[in-house]
């Protein structure tokens, strides 16, 4: 691992100018992927900016207009058991603590959990070829052990996965991301802040290099009647998804009049077909009307030797997610099926 | 150098530490303080969990210099002089251990959970352990013991 120094930012302005004017300086929040990226030398920074000092962004807020304002240094545990949230967004509740473990969840902040990078085991060994750490480099999951890899939205150059469950939540909440830098202020809708892989894997998202990620916004709508997260992996708890999906529904008697479906550890980012939605609206809330959502958000998806499974897998989730969200009283810890 | 204060187990130290020296590697190498144990280094064993300002965290995943001021609790620090914590006395009641190398990430962690208030049933303690790997798998016992200490007595099945 590389010497780096270590500053405290005061302010948004002074970590930003002290990261923007050094491209080999990265900012520090929770640290608990940063950390160990640095550990595996895939991260070599030259200085780390603290941003917990920083006076705001460290509350949950209620807004006129209906919305709460999620600030991106509370800890990811303060979030998912904030009274508000719970109430409210109990979907993005249930999917944070379907994540990590409970002291990851205290140390991890709600800016950070969107900038993880992906648990490929090919990514973090420095002996094989990786496109996202070395690019050009080639890939070495295509042809190799890929039972962990995407689905949809792959190219040739990476077929890497986005690890995050709160990030399921957020993009079935249409969430948005507020950010600062040196160009001012910005407000990214959540389905455009994350990057399908194209033939530059080495970026995830579309943060810039010195912006900031200040805090999230939740619209007013939070499918707190009707919602489920469901997350199938290969322990009950402290792994990642193979498949997970955020479902919310509202409802008027038993037909849907809004759904919400978003999947998780099939693709480079949070997985959402609008289309698969708009089906939804007006048919009964049955398996037979989930089968069709699966069938529109698993459109185009391609499996690879080890994990051509996650297609069905994944479709049988949304059926069963969605019944789950007729039943949310039920839900399980760790998000196991239920119902 | 930066100047690093630390209360750790309710005792002030003021530390020279370099920028990239864990809260884990200045618990262990600067204050010897060895009941905190490097499982995996990578956040994936719970075996260096701390409790920092009533929090249980990975001590691994954290700088010394990020935690400056902060009050942090260790397993040295749970037992009252010669008397064991309830967790400790309950450990060894239950048999929740083989090794031990996991015991102190264990019972911080669960100081945590209790603290925390969050864990209801038997089934939402085990998941909020999860956290704290035991490779001998007294998983079991280990979960009996917090029961105990949680609610005065539980030995059901796992």
């Amino acid at each position: 691992m590389n010497n780096f120094d270590y500053q405290q930012a005061a302010s948004i302005a002074d970590g930003i100018q002290l990261v923007s004017t050094n491209n080999k300086a990265a900012f520090v929040a929770g640290g608990t992927n940063l950390i160990d990226l640095w550990k595996y030398r895939l991260m070599e920074p030259e200085l780390l900016v603290d941003l917990n000092q920083v006076k705001e962004h460290h509350s949950i807020e209620e807004k006129e207009d209906g919305s709460v304002r999620l600030g991106a240094f509370v800890s990811n545990a303060d979030t998912a058991y904030h009274p508000i949230i719970e109430k409210r967004y109990p979907l993005l509740s249930k999917a944070i603590l379907a994540g990590a473990s409970a002291q990851i969840r205290n140390m991890a902040s709600n800016g950070g959990n969107l900038l993880q990078r992906t648990r490929c085991y090919y990514f973090y060994d420095p002996n094989v070829p990786c496109n996202k750490r070395t690019p050009g480099s080639g890939c070495s999951a295509i042809d190799g052990y890929n039972r962990i890899h995407a689905i949809l939205g792959a190219s040739d150059n990476c077929i890497a996965v986005f690890p995050s469950d709160m990030c399921v939540a957020l993009a079935a909440l249409d969430a948005v991301v507020n950010t600062s830098g040196t160009d001012g202020e910005r407000s990214i809708p959540f389905s455009e802040f994350h990057r399908l892989p194209g033939d530059m894997p080495e970026q995830d998202n579309n943060l810039r290099h010195g912006e900031i990620i200040t805090s999230i916004d939740l619209p007013e709508k939070g499918f707190s009647g009707n919602y489920s997260y469901l997350k199938l992996r290969d322990r009950h708890s402290y792994a990642f998804a193979l498949v997970s999906v955020a479902t919310g529904l509202e409802l008027s008697g038993d037909i849907i009049t809004d759904a919400r479906i978003a999947l998780g550890g099939l693709a480079h980012k949070p997985w959402r077909i609008n289309e698969a939605e708009l089906f939804l609206k007006g048919k009964q809330a049955n398996a037979e009307s989930f089968a069709g959502a699966a069938e529109i958000l698993l459109q185009g998806a391609k499996g690879f030797k080890y994990n051509s499974f996650k297609i069905e897998l994944a479709k049988r989730a949304i059926i069963r997610n969605g019944l789950m969200a007729l039943h949310p009283e039920q839900q399980l810890p760790g998000a196991r099926p239920s119902a | 150098m930066p100047i690093v204060k630390l209360n750790i187990n309710q005792q002030t130290y003021e530390l020279d530490v370099l920028p990239w020296v864990s809260l884990l590697d200045a618990i262990r190498e600067r204050l010897l303080l060895t009941g905190t144990k490097k499982g995996c280094d990578h956040g994936q064993c719970g075996a260096c969990t701390v409790i920092c300002d009533d929090k249980r965290i990975l001590s691994c995943m954290t700088l010394a210099v990020m935690k400056n001021g902060a009050a942090i609790t260790t397993i040295e620090g749970i037992a009252e002089g010669d008397e064991l914590h309830p967790l400790q006395k309950a450990f060894i009641e239950h048999d929740a251990f083989q090794c031990g190398y996991c015991t102190p990430g264990q019972i911080c962690s669960a100081i945590g959970l209790l603290t925390e208030g969050k864990a209801k049933t038997r089934e939402e303690v085990k998941e909020l352990m999860s956290g704290n790997l035991c490779r001998c798998g007294a998983n079991a016992n280990i979960i009996d013991a917090i029961m105990e200490v949680k609610e005065g007595g539980s030995r059901e099945q796992f």
